[in-house]
């Protein structure tokens, strides 16, 4: 590319970016609306899993029924409902499974309760394991005791 | 012999976890809704002049006016593709008359929306308008096409998520239908 070109590719570049300026400033508007709506929007929002794309959280989501979700918590933040509240009204819409920690509940136990169970019986094997080995002599026996003495003079 | 049969044991409980997890669909969330009175709303209706006043008959449409009656509620939109591969199936249950078929036509342009049913034909008793989507979040829609079975007390006793196929509409919904209706 010459020179010309480029100054002139460049400065088409700028023109459009400032062109641009105004529709990306009226975008971002919703957030700065109020900073502590925003504040515990994010912080209820990182609890939700967004349910369009199930690996996102309903704050770092761009799917369109996210956008309304979020739209939905932040005016029934702004109607004065406590954090407890939203989150009722996600989970009777949506169930348990949009939150990303699950209550603790009979249907739960085992998801709550299943690693220490397994932890714990890991420990119960690995105690036991260790018990029997003590248990066992650790004393060769002439037989071992010569087999050994051939090997080891093998090698000096 | 002996020693082999703890791991296999461990073997097969870990297999049978994953055989089952993997068999079922992570797409399919049990709704809390089920069991539940459908919500309620009063919406307009697609084919009512959007002009018209509010208190215009025929206008708008809520679940109150199904009450004592089965009747099924699917969520649509022009733009779900989706949607398409489940429409000839509820054509032919419209064809079966047997409940009546409300269409929410969820975050839809009118004219789309209209369109869309004069191309490939209308199996609804009636569309109602969800412009903004907020019905649809009422009753926990997050995958267009979604369809509720209500029952005459009001209350959701099925929810499809995603297109009813004619398997699912032969084997679930008209025999519950039939089982509300009696």
């Amino acid at each position: 590319m010459s020179r010309a070109g480029f100054v002139l590719s460049l400065s088409l570049a700028l023109a459009l970016q400032l062109a641009s300026a105004p529709a990306r400033a009226n975008e971002a508007a919703p957030l700065a609306d109020d900073p502590v709506v925003e504040q515990r929007l994010l912080v209820i929002a990182e609890e939700v899993r967004c349910l369009v794309c199930q690996n996102e959280s309903l704050a770092g989501s761009r799917a369109d029924l996210a956008q309304d979700l979020r739209r939905e918590i932040r005016s029934l933040i702004k109607q004065g409902k406590t954090d407890k509240e939203v989150m009722d009204f996600l989970v009777s819409r949506y169930g348990d499974y949009v939150r990303y920690r699950p209550p603790v509940k009979p249907s739960t136990w085992l998801l709550w309760g299943g690693p220490f169970v397994l932890l714990a019986a890991g420990l119960a094997a690995l105690v036991l394991f260790v018990r029997r080995r003590r248990g066992t002599s650790a004393a060769l026996s002439p037989e071992e005791q010569r087999e050994a003495a051939a090997l080891l003079g093998e090698k000096s | 012999m002996k020693r082999f049969l703890i791991p296999l044991a461990l073997f097969m409980v870990l297999a049978v976890f994953l055989a089952l997890g993997l068999n079922r669909n992570p797409s399919e969330v049990p709704s809390p809704l089920v069991g539940k009175p459908a919500p309620m709303f009063t919406l307009p209706r697609l084919d009512a002049d959007p002009q018209a006043p509010a208190g215009t008959a025929n206008a708008s449409f809520s679940p109150k006016d199904m009450a004592g009656k089965v009747w099924l509620l699917n969520v649509w939109a022009s733009w779900c593709v989706s949607c398409r591969v489940e429409h000839p199936v509820l054509v032919d249950f419209a064809k079966l008359n047997i409940a009546p078929l409300i269409g929410l036509d969820y975050k839809d342009q009118r004219a789309d929306a209209k369109g869309w049913l004069a191309k490939f034909g209308d199996p609804y008793t009636l569309s109602v308008v969800d412009a903004d989507g907020r019905v649809g979040i009422d009753y926990g829609v997050y995958g267009v096409p979604e369809t509720y079975v209500i029952d005459k007390a009001g209350l959701i006793r099925f929810k499809q998520i995603g297109p009813v196929t004619n398997e699912i509409l032969q084997t679930k919904i008209l025999p519950l239908i039939k089982e509300l209706q009696r």
